[in-house]
């Protein structure tokens, strides 16, 4: 077994109402969303995001999408105009949950290890246009 | 088949989008949604000031430029631009549209009714409690602090404006998704029973109203590898009677439509996604079934809705206090020790003045301000850190005078401070927002569309 990242794995979109935050999570590759179904349950989100959400977390299944949603209730510290949060709308909670550290097999972590970062030669290849 | 197009995703967005829209490739209509939550409030407050504002301003110039070509290709706009004022927006938009040379070829929609401001006294007594969604509380507990009250409401008005031969229909608080799928009723005469076709309708409008985040913008799939982005097509629908669609955009337009950029949208500020609840229809997300169709383009098909419920939202804001946030920059060695000691002078500084605030809130931007306690504390040789402080509360004058003790730990707190040359933090009027449900027939009869001649 190693040890991924949730990003490795999943791109994902975040967005507000009130002060719940939502956060779609998208398997990049079908054949992983089993996987993000098994893994990402209600009470693992939760604990990841520890005091950062002060209510319950709610989870939806998007099989036709090969997605999850996410609620994550008192997340915005009152959200809208109220929040004195830099991320007050929620719009980058998304990311946070993409830290999540993840065991897979050898075999899945070898095709997606580094799907959704940056290649490391992204730098010289804007130098060169 | 009809093409929609979006043209603006937010009050502020990308002022060419709608121009390369309109002269980029083909169209029957070009939808535009300017309003969020926070936007009404802020509408509300110029036209206090002003009773001829409260709507989009650059809504009025963007019609001088782009009318003419519409008329010309037969492109309707539709838009809820209109803010607290459609019809003052729409005399601007008038008078724009003569400067504009098209005198006597082309109509202006107004559709009103919506605002219930000056109808809340009278509903409350009726009976209509406008209870908060959320909490349960009657609105009467803040009921002399409301500043707006704008009910969502749904296509019909559109629909009439566009059978009445409107060029441009302009609403204040339509919903979002509306300004997509009543063009679809329109052109398609689909009757309210046709839920599957309306709830199509509304995700297309779901993939429209935020503008490029549908093509490319704000993509975190493969974003280092989009192309064009200064001149992103926004996306357009092409909408067949039968409720099935393609997203696509413009040729040669930059940005990209594929089935990663499509879900990213579709999921954005999702609730239950069996459960969307629009004024037409209750769409089920869950059903949708994705596939590409040649380059930047996606198939969509499979929708699936319930009928409407008996009841409209209500969006209220009401003022809730005030806040203001300030910050300084820390710079290397050991920055963000720096900063953490800042934070404790300032905060016992405000607690010797006995000011007391319902929230204090420190974050270091530039490391942990969005991923928080995930995070944890730098490392001494992180380069810098922004300490950013912010308070509210109900007392101006203690929001007041938190705004004038950041700058003295310039020179009486930790070293190696700057940044503070934009000078005292801003003291803003908090606006919360009272989500609310109302009886449709409480606001139907109230509807209404006018028609101006240019």
């Amino acid at each position: 077994m190693r040890t991924v990242q949730l990003v490795d794995l999943a791109h994902a979109r975040s967005g507000d109402k009130g002060d719940t935050a939502n956060i779609g999570v998208i398997a990049y590759d079908p054949q992983d969303y089993p996987l993000l179904q098994e893994v990402l349950t209600v009470e693992r989100v939760s604990e990841h995001f520890g005091s950062m959400v002060k209510g319950r977390v709610e989870r939806f299944e998007l099989p036709n999408l090969h997605a999850l949603n996410f609620l994550l209730h008192g997340a915005l510290d009152g959200g809208g105009t109220v929040s004195l949060m830099t991320d007050a709308q929620g719009k980058v909670f998304s990311t946070a949950l993409l830290r999540m550290e993840i065991e897979v097999s050898e075999s899945v972590a070898e095709r997606v290890v580094g799907r959704g970062r940056v290649p490391a030669d992204f730098g010289s290849a804007l130098e060169t246009g | 088949m009809i093409r929609v197009g979006s043209g603006q995703g937010f009050w502020g967005d990308d002022l060419d989008a709608p121009v390369r829209q309109v002269e980029g490739g083909k169209l029957d209509y070009l939808m535009m949604d300017y309003l969020a939550e926070v936007t009404m409030s802020i509408m509300q407050k110029q036209r206090v000031r002003d009773p001829s504002a409260g709507y989009a301003r650059d809504f009025v110039p963007l019609m001088e430029r782009i009318l003419p070509r519409c008329v010309e290709d037969g492109v309707r706009v539709v838009t809820n631009a209109g803010g607290v004022n459609p019809t003052g927006c729409g005399e601007a938009v008038v008078e724009a549209a003569r400067r504009a040379g098209v005198d006597g070829r082309a109509r202006v929609g107004v559709v009103t009714g919506d605002d219930l401001m000056d109808r809340l006294d009278e509903l409350l007594d009726a009976g209509h409690e406008l209870r908060n969604m959320e909490t349960d509380e009657s609105l009467s507990a803040v009921r002399d602090r409301v500043q707006s009250a704008n009910v969502y409401i749904g296509a019909d008005p559109i629909v009439e404006a566009l059978g009445r031969g409107a060029n441009v229909v302009l609403t204040g608080r339509s919903t979002d998704t509306a300004l997509t799928y009543a063009p679809m009723i329109h052109e398609f005469g689909w009757g309210r029973e046709e839920v599957d076709r309306i709830a199509a309708g509304v995700i297309a409008g779901h993939i429209n109203e935020c503008g490029a985040q549908a093509s490319g913008g704000n993509a975190l799939i493969d974003w280092w590898t989009i192309p064009g982005m200064e001149t992103v097509g926004f996306p357009v629908v092409e909408a067949q009677p039968d409720g099935t669609f393609v997203v696509t955009k413009h040729p040669g337009t930059g940005g990209r439509v594929t089935l990663g950029t499509v879900k990213e949208q579709l999921l954005y500020e999702m609730g239950d996604p069996s459960e969307y609840i629009t004024p037409d229809v209750i769409a089920d997300f869950t059903t949708i079934r994705l596939e590409e169709d040649g380059e930047d383009r996606i198939r969509v098909a499979g929708v699936t809705g319930r009928p409407r419920t008996e009841f409209l939202k209500v969006s209220i804001a009401y003022s809730d206090g005030w806040k203001a946030v300030g910050s300084l920059v820390y710079a290397w060695p050991d920055a963000a020790h720096k900063a953490r000691e800042a934070d404790r002078i300032l905060r016992a500084r405000l607690e010797r003045l006995g000011l007391h605030f319902d929230a204090i809130r420190t974050e270091l931007v530039g490391w942990s301000s969005t991923h928080g306690e995930l995070v944890g504390e730098p490392p001494p040789d992180h380069p810098e850190v922004e300490l950013r402080i912010g308070v509210r509360g109900k007392d101006r004058e203690a929001v007041e005078r938190f705004s004038r003790e950041i700058a003295p730990l310039v020179l009486t707190g930790p070293p190696s401070v700057t940044g503070f040359a934009g000078g005292r933090p801003r003291v803003q009027e908090i606006m919360a927002f009272w989500p609310a449900l109302i009886r449709r027939e409480a606001v139907e009869p109230h509807l209404k569309t006018e028609i101006l001649e240019v």
